[in-house]
Order: structure tokens, then sequence, then C-alpha cells
């Protein structure tokens, strides 16, 4: 019963925030444009050049990095800024908020990715050597940067500089999984250097630690949301 | 009991400046020199215990995060502060000592050894927590945000001395051979082990007093305003 309740509340705080975004479609618009214009200048100042693969797998997550760190604060940021925190902390579980902008960040993480990834393999003229394994560094990095960003979100809605220390709180907590996804993402588009079963296990692997990142990161961040819930 | 405990203190004090003293000369006069390395190897009696020390206040600190976090006790949030920023400054010390001793031996002052990049994000990691505290006006909130932030990051720092070393086609530059033995223990020449935990332990105990006096110090800051305030 309560925990249907409360499977129920945070679904509706990822409508609610859905419905919002759709109306006003700031962040999206926001964060989209962003990765677009790094990609852009990323791309047409390198464009003479092949690069290696980890360079560009390195491209690609800075540019996933930084979208991220322009978006995924809005979330909290806006019901500071539009003062409706404190109906959202009488009305709801702390841990329903947090699952349901969590879910909303993974939603809109990914909506970028969506766009961002398959431009980047257009502009950079990159043909991924795996690309089902592209396809789920992919998904797992963005799972891995949501996770850990809203909770430093939630923490950076409640403090006064709001916009200019997300990414500093943020880096050196996503790093771990930053560098996981870099290494997937370069083994999947390299591919034919060292194709073979030791490359599918080193990319196994760092999928297995994206993986484990996230499930730690929002398992310890579901423990901790409510210091700074209410306060 | 509160004279007793005073004067204990006092010779501790004085112990551990004299530990302090000996072990500086000793590093430099008793120990030998390694052999690959020769006299560059005289770091690692000043270098490996501020590591060691900037690992062990954050570990400090997150401990006292967790205590504020369950009583509240303003007291809990100074001293995880105050732990911090001691684990800032042996931070600082060990980046820039490793960093002349790279220099020295590998020829560049930054290579992204894995042990660079870990301690690297550790000073990331600290300067993000006081980015935090210094962006909160209110106290108990900034207690409650900056303990959550030490705590998460944290958990994260064993994920890193994990990943860290996994990054390929990037060998750690790291002279193990003199301290770590290839199979994991120590192996060093026994007046260099000697000088090498006296030193730890020196370290260890240096951050223990200087964090010891500035909580007193805060101590006082605060029944002094508590009386004026009255």
């Amino acid at each position: 019963m309560w925990s249907s309740n409360w499977v129920r509340e945070a679904l509706a705080v990822l409508a609610k925030d859905i419905r919002s975004e759709y109306r006003t479609r700031y962040a999206f618009s926001a964060v989209l444009l962003f990765a677009v214009t790094a990609l852009a200048v990323v791309s047409f100042s390198v464009s003479p050049y092949s690069l290696d693969a980890d360079v560009q797998a390195a491209f690609l997550w800075i540019v996933l990095f930084f979208s991220a760190m322009t978006g995924l604060s809005r979330s909290f940021v806006r019901e500071e800024e539009a003062r409706t925190a404190m109906t959202l902390r009488l009305s709801t579980a702390p841990e329903a908020v947090y699952v349901g902008k969590l879910l909303f960040n993974i939603a809109l993480q990914g909506a970028v990715a969506a766009v961002v990834v398959p431009l980047f393999l257009v502009l950079m003229d990159v043909a991924p050597a795996h690309p089902g394994l592209l396809a789920s560094a992919t998904i797992l990095g963005t799972m891995a940067l949501a996770s850990s960003s809203t909770i430093i979100a939630a923490i950076v809605s409640r403090a006064n500089a709001k916009g200019a220390i997300f990414a500093v709180l943020a880096f050196p907590v996503t790093l771990p999984g930053l560098s996981s996804a870099i290494r997937a993402t370069t083994a999947a588009l390299r591919g034919a250097v060292g194709s073979g079963s030791a490359l599918v296990a080193g990319a196994a692997g760092d999928l297995r630690a994206l993986a484990a990142y996230s499930v730690l990161m929002i398992a310890s961040s579901l423990l901790l949301f409510d210091f700074v819930w209410d306060d | 009991m509160c004279v007793c405990n005073s004067r204990l203190f006092a010779a501790l004090k004085l112990l551990l400046g004299v530990w302090m003293t000996v072990v500086i000369i000793a590093a430099f006069f008793y120990a030998p020199a390694a052999q690959n390395l020769g006299q560059m190897s005289r770091i690692i009696y000043f270098h490996i215990p501020a590591a060691w020390v900037s690992v062990v206040a954050f570990a400090v600190c997150t401990a006292y995060s967790v205590r504020y976090l369950r009583n509240r006790r303003t007291q809990d949030d100074a001293a995880a502060s105050f732990s911090a920023e001691l684990g800032l400054l042996f931070c600082v010390i060990a980046t820039v000592s490793g960093s002349i001793f790279a220099k020295a031996t590998w020829g560049s002052y930054w290579n992204w050894d894995p042990r660079e990049t870990s301690i690297f994000v550790l000073l990331l990691i600290y300067g993000a927590y006081f980015a935090l505290r210094s962006s909160v006006d209110d106290p108990s909130r900034r207690g409650s945000l900056a303990a959550v932030y030490g705590v998460l990051a944290f958990i994260t720092v064993p994920l890193l001395v994990f990943v860290a070393p996994r990054i390929p086609a990037v060998q750690s530059l790291h002279p193990d051979g003199p301290i770590l033995a290839t199979g994991g223990g120590l192996d060093m020449d026994g007046r260099m082990m000697t000088v090498f935990i006296s030193s730890l332990m020196g370290f260890t105990g240096l951050y223990a007093w200087v964090f010891s006096l500035r909580l007193r110090a805060w101590r006082f800051i605060t029944a002094l305003a508590n009386r004026q305030e009255d």
C-alpha cells in the first residue's frame, strides 16, 4: 500500500516536470543548443584532421558532460526560484521527490544524448566499429551522469551561487563514471585495432563499472537526500 | 581531571616537537639512500606521510559529517571543516613535493600518473567542499549541505582508486621498487623503514595536534560570543 503510493508520487513528480518542461521547453532547448554549439565548434576546428578514437571519445563525453552541467540542475533550481519547493516538501515524500527528479534528469539527458551522439557520428565522420557497444556505453553513461548530478543539483539549489558551483561540485564526484564511459566509448569507436576477446572483456568491465557506479550513487543519494531536502 | 589532561597534552606536544626534529634529521643523515633513486629517495619521508594525512583528514571530515547529520551539533560541523582545511593543506604539500620529484626523476612536473590523478581529484574535492561552504549563508544549512557533499565525495574516492590505475597505456611511474615489493608487502631497508614509519606517525601526530588546537580555539571563540550575547 505504502510502496504503491510512493511509486505513484514519484511518477507524479516526473509527470509534473515533463509537463512543465513541455510547456516552456526551457531546459531541453538550452541544453540541446549548448550541446550542438559545442559539437559544432569541436567538429569545425578539427575537421581537417582524422583523430584517434580515444580523442574522439573524450570530445564526445566532454560535450555530453558540460551539456549535462547546463541543464540537470534546472529541475531543482526551478522549484526554488518559483517558490514551489515548500509545497512539494509538504505534499510529497522526500524519496519520491528524488526518484521523480532522477527519472526526469535521465529522460532529459537521454533525449540530449539521442540527438548529440548521431550528430557527432555524422559531423566527425566516424563509423563506430561496435554500434551496440556505443549505444550501451551512451545509455549507461547517461544514467551515471544523471544519477550523480541529481543529488548535486539538490545541494546546489539550496546554496546561493546556483549556476556557478554546480560543475565544480559535480566534476570530482562524476569522474569515475565519466572515465569508464570514455574508455568504453573508445573501445566501441576503435574496434579493429584490438578487436578480440580482450577488447570486449575490457569494455564489458567498463560497462559493469558504470552500472555499479550508478547504483552506488542512487543508493547513497536516497540515503542522503532527506538531509538536503528538509533542513 | 582537567589539569591532568592539559599537562598530558603539553607533554605530548613537547614529545611531538622532539619526535619531528629527530625524524627530519634522521631522514637526511640516518636513513641510507635507495639504490636506484639515490638521494632523491629521501622524499618518501615527507611526501608519502603528507599524502597519507590528506586522506586521513578526509576520512575524519566524513566521520564528523556523519555525526553532524545524526545529532546536529555545531561542533561536529566545525570539526569537519577544520579537518578538511588541514587535509587541503597537506594535499597541497603532497602534490607540490611530488611534482618537484616528478620533474627531477621523470622529466616533467605533471604526467597524469594514476596516483597524480587521484591526488588531483582529492584536491578538487577539497576545493569544491570549501566553494560549497562559502556559498551558503545559513549556518545549519551550510553544515548539512557540506556534510552531505563530504559523504558523497568520500563514497566515490575508493571507486577512483579502483578506476584510475586501470587507465590503459598509462603505467604508473611511481617508484614502487624501493617501497612496495611486487608481492604487495613492504620491502625496505631496516633503517629506511624505521624512519618512514616514524615520519608517518609524526605527521599524523602533527595533524592531530593542529586539529585539536583549532577545535579548542573554536570553542573559546563560540563561548566568548555566547557570553557577549548574554
